[in-house]
């Protein structure tokens, strides 16, 4: 029994390793012939260079789209961290009929294949009559972050003790007073995670965006585009690298944020239970 | 807080009370809250749903929708070769990344949750960092590692372990199936790690007491506990998969291709909404049902475990 | 000085759906009374004190502070202040501004507001501790600084939700005595609500022991232990021997009663009353109960035998088995004269005083007066 306690702590950890390397390997190929001085994603390598991402600065159709990716995540990541703020507070605080299918309702994405939300949105859109533009890209993209800016934010009331509201109410402050002393910065490190969570999953979507997006593409879309040609494929690895090196910091800032919140509400309390 | 003070309620005498204030207050507040966001949810994901099984039993005349009711096309999605042929290869491309993400990350989870130590949310938080990267940008990175003149077939030639490119890297089932457990393999350790944690680690302890060796131990104690982890990922990674666009798109060729390639298409070109409606809900339905049996099977295996 | 009460409870009811958390309850406390509310998990206690606090508003019935009637009043106007059971520091403010946080609206200038803030932190004894945060502080630092918060305010009434639940026993001691130091020094009215009847008894001017929504009794500390009514009261209080006796005659307020050992009884009549024939439950304290050694006498005896001893560094506490009695006897003696040593089965004698005995209303009867309402 005991021989095979060695011989698993041994093992583990190092698939652990070869698990990481699985997941890392692939993404980190991008960043490598992105500064690969050939056309093609082939060994041996050919050199160090920089030019790929020289060239996308001049790139007015780059450019335009990463400039639509950016308003679109912002009008995503404020309006779903909005909605979530509110939801997540009523589920969290209140107790009513239905609180259960409306939370079921606005979780239900994370169950659903993309492409069914997309085709569904698409629908709906040209039934109406409305046109395809980056306005539909926000309403759908927020539609699919709204999950998860539930998440981070039902995590953040969750953990917040509901004596800090009564006592404030208690020392004399007003309902809107309370919310703003001592809601609010509490729970600001969950909206800021939130907000920065609905941008980064707004800026990599892809599928939501291809469907419901009109003459105006976000910069995946345009990636899409770029596909096709073989020989702007070192141009995308560039825009691709940068894509990945933004949404890791970002998600880097969210999980530390994430912490502080844990760190300082736990604290908060006695910790009796 | 909405504090209302109820002048009317009757007195203990005549049985059962009004419906308290508090709670009419506390209702009207909560469902006030929550109704912007469940609204939007109803009419942007609801609505539309709805609307798409609506549309699964009409037909379209070139730009014309005839809405009387018909299963002409259900009985398109179910019975013709090629739509039949694509479901299947779905569920079971979904199937097997399923099962085998859940195996592959189940020892991950495992080990980061009884031997990470203080270093838990680290090696969890870098596991799921690329996660959120850009789906697209990771299924491209396979394209290139895949392809005919790509990192894995240069690679080995360079090494000489092989003299010409293996064409059947790309292009075909095998293709999409890795692409994609590499995609979700992340996504499959949250649900078993929320699980695995939430086992009193004095229950091993008892095992272990009581006899049992760390494997026996793990199995009859641990493996069952954390059976409701194991459906959770499977559930979440089953669903999406089946109805993934990019990576056959990218990876999958022709022999590759994926129910959602036909869904698409009957938005676009083919220009058949209904057929498309038709699709999606089959779609869902069968994997949901599919979905549904993986759990109650793996139910029944954790409750034999003895 | 007025006779009004500082707080007036008055035929508060409070339901949640079909469950009755309080039960027609009434009460009085006067200004600068330190008053407990005492009683087990679930009693209501905290319902109660919440009512004051206005974070609960009653079914039904009225709470008056200082004479005005709180119905509609929330709680950021009461002239009540509470003390959390988590004690609900700010996480991201420190002590200082933790304890300033209600004296922000009363705009008093930079000024008074930190002279204020120094005075109460004085007054718990936290002065040197001003900046510091929530996280940085002890449990019994934490509830300082939600006492300091609150009596900052000047409030009339301070409600306190079992503060001194969370510490440990030494630190709890501890903490009581200030408690009480603390409300002599400050003069208003405290309300405390608690399960420990030790923090209870030691702590109250007055005390309200509660069960199911109800109040049970009302009375100062030693009326409580020495004249509980019922015997749900008296078992919560502390240990009670209970014994049954008969009531041979009734003379108004005084019974005699027929006991199986201890002779015949001249006690108090409960409030149940009785007549002759009856059947009612009697208890004497442990500590009323006392070993007789070697050739000591008293004036009332018993032999019994001891079954189980139990050590508890100052005391032992004794089951002891008479002939006759149905339940075996505790008693409590001081270790002083050996009482740890009495080995098991050693036959004993213990005195007993005729006038220590109290008579109970039995459950019975609770439960009958209970359904009548």
């Amino acid at each position: 029994m005991s021989l095979l306690k060695p011989s698993r702590w041994r093992v583990l950890p190092f698939y652990m390793v070869l698990y990481l390397g699985f997941l890392y390997l692939p993404i980190l190929l991008l960043p490598v012939f992105s500064f690969n001085n050939a056309a093609a994603t082939r060994f041996p390598l050919a050199g160090f260079t920089t030019k790929w991402y020289a060239s996308l600065w001049g790139n007015r159709e780059m450019l335009d789209a990463a400039f639509n990716s950016l308003v679109v995540g912002i009008c995503v990541a404020v309006l779903s961290t909005g909605l979530a703020i509110c939801a997540a507070r009523a589920v969290t605080r209140y107790r009513f009929r239905g609180r259960r299918a409306a939370n079921g309702l606005i979780m239900a994405p994370l169950f659903l294949p993309e492409i069914i939300v997309a085709v569904s949105l698409l629908m709906i859109v040209l039934q109406v009559g409305a046109e395809l533009s980056l306005l539909t890209v926000i309403l759908g993209q927020v539609v699919f972050c709204l999950p998860y800016s539930m998440a981070v934010l039902t995590a953040g009331f969750d953990g917040f003790d509901r004596s800090l509201e009564e006592a404030s109410l208690d020392l004399g402050e007003t309902a809107f007073g309370t919310f703003r002393r001592v809601t609010l910065p509490v729970v600001a490190p969950a909206i800021l995670s939130s907000l920065l969570v609905s941008f980064t999953i707004s800026l990599d979507e892809f599928l939501l965006a291809f469907f419901l997006s009109g003459t105006e593409p976000t910069l995946p879309v345009y990636i899409w585009g770029q596909l096709r040609f073989a020989a702007k494929l070192p141009g995308v690895l560039a825009l691709g690298s940068l894509m990945l090196a933004l949404s890791i910091c970002l998600l880097v800032a969210a999980e530390f944020l994430r912490r502080r919140t844990e760190r300082q509400l736990s604290t908060g309390a006695a910790s009796h239970v | 807080m909405v504090l209302t003070v109820d002048q009317s309620a009757p007195s203990v005498d005549s049985g059962l009370p009004a419906r308290p204030s508090w709670r009419r207050g506390e209702e009207a507040a909560g469902l006030a809250l929550i109704s912007p966001t469940a609204l939007y949810a109803l009419f942007l994901l609801g609505v539309p749903i709805l609307t798409v099984v609506a549309y699964s039993f009409w037909t379209q005349n070139y730009l014309e929708i005839d809405r009387s009711f018909t299963f002409e096309n259900y009985r398109i999605a179910l019975t013709e070769p090629i739509y039949r042929d694509l479901l299947l290869r779905s569920l079971g491309i979904s199937l097997v990344v399923s099962f085998v993400t859940v195996v592959v990350s189940y020892p991950v989870a495992w080990f980061i949750s009884f031997h990470g130590g203080r270093h838990k949310n680290l090696l969890l938080f870098l596991i799921t960092v690329p996660c959120w990267t850009s789906y697209l940008l990771r299924v491209m990175s396979w394209k290139m590692i895949l392809g005919y003149q790509g990192v894995l077939n240069t690679g080995l030639m360079s090494l000489g372990v092989i003299t010409e490119p293996i064409a059947s890297f790309l292009y075909n089932s095998n293709a999409v199936a890795i692409t994609l457990v590499h995609s979700w393999a992340a996504f499959a350790i949250l649900p078993i790690y929320v699980s695995l944690e939430k086992i009193d680690r004095s229950l091993v302890e008892a095992a272990r007491d009581l006899g049992d060796g760390p494997a026996r131990s793990f199995l009859r104690v641990v493996l069952p506990l954390s059976m409701p982890g194991v459906v959770s990922a499977l559930l979440i990674v089953m669903i999406p998969t089946v109805g993934d666009y990019v990576t056959p798109r990218l990876v999958g060729g022709k022999d590759g291709v994926m129910i959602a390639t036909a869904i698409q298409a009957q938005f676009g070109k083919a220009a058949n909404w209904p057929l498309g409606a038709a699709l999606s809900v089959t779609t869902m339905a069968i994997v949901t049902v599919v979905a549904g049996a993986c759990a109650i099977l793996l139910k029944l295996v954790a409750r034999r475990i003895r | 000085m007025s006779d009004m009460p500082m707080i007036a409870i008055s035929g508060v009811n409070k339901f949640y759906g079909i469950y009755k958390a309080l039960s027609e309850v009434s009460l009085d406390i006067a200004a600068g009374e330190f008053f407990s509310l005492l009683g087990p998990s679930g009693c209501g206690k905290t319902t109660l004190l919440r009512s004051i606090a206005g974070f609960e508003t009653p079914s039904s019935g009225d709470i008056r502070i200082d004479g005005q009637s709180m119905l509609g009043v929330a709680p950021n106007r009461r002239p009540t202040n509470m003390v959390f059971q988590s004690y609900a520091i700010f996480p991201h403010l420190n002590v200082e501004e933790n304890v300033s946080y209600g004296l922000k609206r009363l705009k008093l200038g930079t000024t008074e507001e930190r002279r204020r803030v120094g005075d109460a932190l004085d007054q718990v004894r936290l002065g040197h501790l001003g900046k510091r945060r929530g996280h940085e502080l002890s449990g019994g630092q934490r509830q300082r600084v939600a006492l300091a918060r609150a009596l900052v305010l000047r409030p009339k009434v301070l409600l306190l939700d079992e503060p001194l639940s969370a510490l440990d026993k030494k630190l709890r001691e501890e903490m009581q005595s200030e408690l009480r130091a603390l409300q002599k020094a400050v003069g208003i009215t405290f309300v405390l609500v608690t399960h420990d009847q030790y923090e209870a008894l030691a702590l109250s001017d007055r005390i309200a022991v509660m069960f199911g929504g109800r109040i049970a009794q009302v009375a100062t500390p030693k009326e409580l232990y020495q004249h509980p009514l019922t015997r749900l009261t008296a078992d919560f209080l502390g240990g009670m021997n209970f014994l049954s006796g008969k009531v041979v005659e009734s003379a108004g307020a005084i019974l005699s009663v027929e006991t199986d050992r201890f002779g015949r009884l001249g006690i108090a009549a409960a409030a149940s009353g009785g007549r002759p024939g009856d059947r009612i439950t009697l208890g004497i304290r442990p500590e009323r109960l006392r070993l007789l050694w070697d050739g000591e006498r008293a004036d009332h005896e018993l032999q019994g035998r001891v079954t189980n001893r139990a050590y508890f560094g100052e005391t032992t506490h004794l089951s002891v088995r008479v002939d006759g009695l149905e339940q075996p006897l505790s008693m409590i003696e001081t270790n002083t004269y050996g009482a740890d040593d009495l080995p098991i089965g050693e036959p004993i004698r213990l005195a007993y005083d005729p006038d220590a005995f109290v008579a109970l209303a039995d459950d019975e009867t609770e439960d009958r007066i209970r359904k009548l309402d």
